[in-house]
């Protein structure tokens, strides 16, 4: 167990390890682009549904089924399924993320719209806000930490699946675990989740700080 | 000014909220909307600036029918005020009041100008423009909600139970202040409120509502209380009425004398004249000394609770200007009473 704890330690401070096409910098950029652009992606998706639900309160059942929907929904099956059916490319992986990020982005920002005191929105209404301007001048911004709060999880969660990409034979942070697994190299193995793991534990810690910082204002 | 003709409200449940309303709000004027809860009060004021939509009938503001015109710009052209104030938690106090002017494009510069003016019009520092809602007490955020209602300087105001969330001491503090700006600015304005006494202090007229949307009666404060249409409305005015129409009159008309001498009891005043106590042999009794501003109510009040049976009567200084006697307030009760009964 020593003996493995100190390996990791060096393959993850050696300097040879964090350079070149196959380095730790490289995949480690990779595994970000993939995650970024991937919950971006959900997103763009995610955040329109989420407050057209909230906002017209149509579609609510669909809202709050789809938190559980995301939590059942077999990632590495989805990416086979694609792959299956598409061909080798970036896309399966990307599909799967982006279904994995999505629940946790229309769920969120469906509670944080229905969040808004009723009396406020009415307020709103009152004073002579058109439909958009009630949203996007008072449902949106009393929503947004919510909201913020689905993008980080659904960011967190995307970072961590984002191994799959390896799976079907492209970069990221995945790499050294398949990899690793192929080479019954368990030091290899055990550096990606690491890498992995204390990537998504930084976001979350990073993206919470931000939180808290821009909402400093808001009470509880 | 706002005229309701032949309105009714059902509910898609199929509750009549109003029911064959026809009510003429005039011009200027304060008119209270009082009734138990579900009695269609509060329908009756959101059908004005188009919150909920009449079944039937027509509402009119300033001779326009309100359904023929574009429902945010009317509401524009409404203030509005609710109960729980209903601030935007995240904007500031300044930019709450400021809502209704960047509506109508008015620029965020004189919009602010216009706020920081209103915040000194409804008695708050120019520093609480910097403020956020909940760093506000109730009494406070009330007061943007007026300040905010009042931003685009519309002619009629819409106050669904403004004060029914502030304590007692608050809420008598923002009916004075309403009564006066409402000297200053002589809007028209409707006011839904559940309490009787809130009503009567601040109603030119009031409309009393029985449940199911029936208006039951709507008359100037001093005749409801004077000659109730039916048991209903004499019922919801409660058995004090009679004290209450009392709260409508003022000292002013009433005589005055000098205190009479050698009595029992004595009123001693400071080196200035103003009244300190009412004093016997070995007793002192606090003197509550009243202006010509106070009401009738005020004055019996007072007499019964002095112990000489009279009613120090003072000047805006707080200096002694006279005594008045316990006959000669209960003589012009009555006399209010009468009037009360023969006029209208």
């Amino acid at each position: 167990m020593y003996e493995l704890i100190k390996n990791l330690g060096t393959w993850l401070t050696s300097g040879s390890q964090w350079t070149g096409t196959d380095g730790i910098a490289h995949r480690l950029a990779e595994h970000l682009q993939y995650s970024l652009l991937a919950t971006l992606v959900a997103a763009a998706i995610g955040l329109p549904l989420g407050l057209l639900i909230g906002h017209t309160g149509k579609g609510a059942f669909l809202a709050i089924n789809l938190a559980s929907f995301g939590r059942a929904l077999p990632t590495v099956g989805l990416v086979v399924l694609v792959f299956l059916a598409g061909g080798l490319s970036m896309l399966p992986v990307y599909v799967a993320l982006v279904a994995l990020a999505v629940p946790a982005i229309v769920t969120n920002t469906y509670a944080g719209m229905t969040a808004v005191d009723p009396d406020v929105r009415d307020a709103a209404r009152g004073q002579g806000m058109r439909g958009h301007q009630v949203l996007f001048q008072v449902e949106l911004p009393l929503a947004l930490p919510l909201i913020m709060t689905g993008l980080r999880l659904a960011l967190i969660q995307v970072v961590a699946t984002a191994t799959i990409a390896a799976y079907v034979s492209f970069g990221g942070l995945g790499r050294y675990v398949f990899d690793g697994l192929a080479q019954r190299d368990l030091v290899q193995v055990l550096g990606g989740a690491v890498l992995v793991a204390v990537i998504a534990v930084a976001l979350d810690l990073l993206l919470s700080a931000l939180q808290r910082f821009l909402f400093r204002h808001r009470t509880a | 000014m706002i005229q309701f003709d032949a309105v009714h409200k059902r509910f898609p449940n199929g509750t009549t909220a109003v029911h064959d309303l026809t009510l003429d709000m005039p011009e200027g004027g304060v008119t209270v909307l009082v009734g138990s809860s579900g009695c269609g009060k509060t329908t009756t004021l959101r059908m004005i600036n188009r919150m909920v939509e009449p079944t039937s009938g027509t509402i009119k503001v300033g001779g326009k029918d309100v359904t023929r015109q574009d429902a945010a710009e009317l509401r524009r052209s409404i203030g509005y005020v609710i109960q729980q104030s209903g601030l935007f938690p995240h904007r500031t106090v300044l930019d709450n009041i400021a809502t209704v002017p960047l509506l109508l494009g008015h620029g965020r510069k004189r919009a602010r100008a216009r706020a920081a003016e209103l915040l000194e019009t409804v008695g708050l520092t120019a520093e609480s423009g910097k403020r956020y809602p909940h760093q506000l007490s109730g009494g406070q955020q009330q007061r943007v909600g007026v300040a905010r209602a009042l931003a685009a300087d519309p002619p009629v105001l819409l106050m669904d139970e403004p004060f029914g969330a502030v304590d007692p001491v608050v809420r008598t503090q923002l009916q004075d202040e309403l009564l006066r700006l409402q000297k200053e600015l002589n809007k028209t304005i409707v006011f839904v409120t559940h309490d009787v006494d809130e009503a009567v202090r601040l109603g030119d007229r009031i409309a009393i509502f029985r449940t199911g949307g029936h208006l039951v009666q709507c008359a100037p404060p001093a005749e409801l209380l004077a000659r109730p249409a039916d048991d209903f409305v004499a019922d919801f005015l409660g058995a004090e009425r009679g004290l209450k129409l009392l709260s409508l009159k003022t000292l002013a008309e009433v005589p005055q004398g000098p205190a009479p001498e050698g009595a029992a009891w004595s009123l001693v005043c400071d080196a200035a004249g103003r009244p300190l106590h009412w004093a016997a042999d070995d007793a002192e009794v606090p003197v509550r000394p009243l202006k010509d501003g106070d009401s009738l109510l005020a004055a019996l009040d007072e007499s019964v609770a002095s112990p000489a049976g009279l009613v120090a009567r003072v000047d805006a200084d707080g200096v002694l200007t006279g005594v008045t006697s316990r006959n000669d307030i209960h003589r012009h009760a009555g006399r209010a009473h009468t009037e009360a009964r023969v006029a209208a």
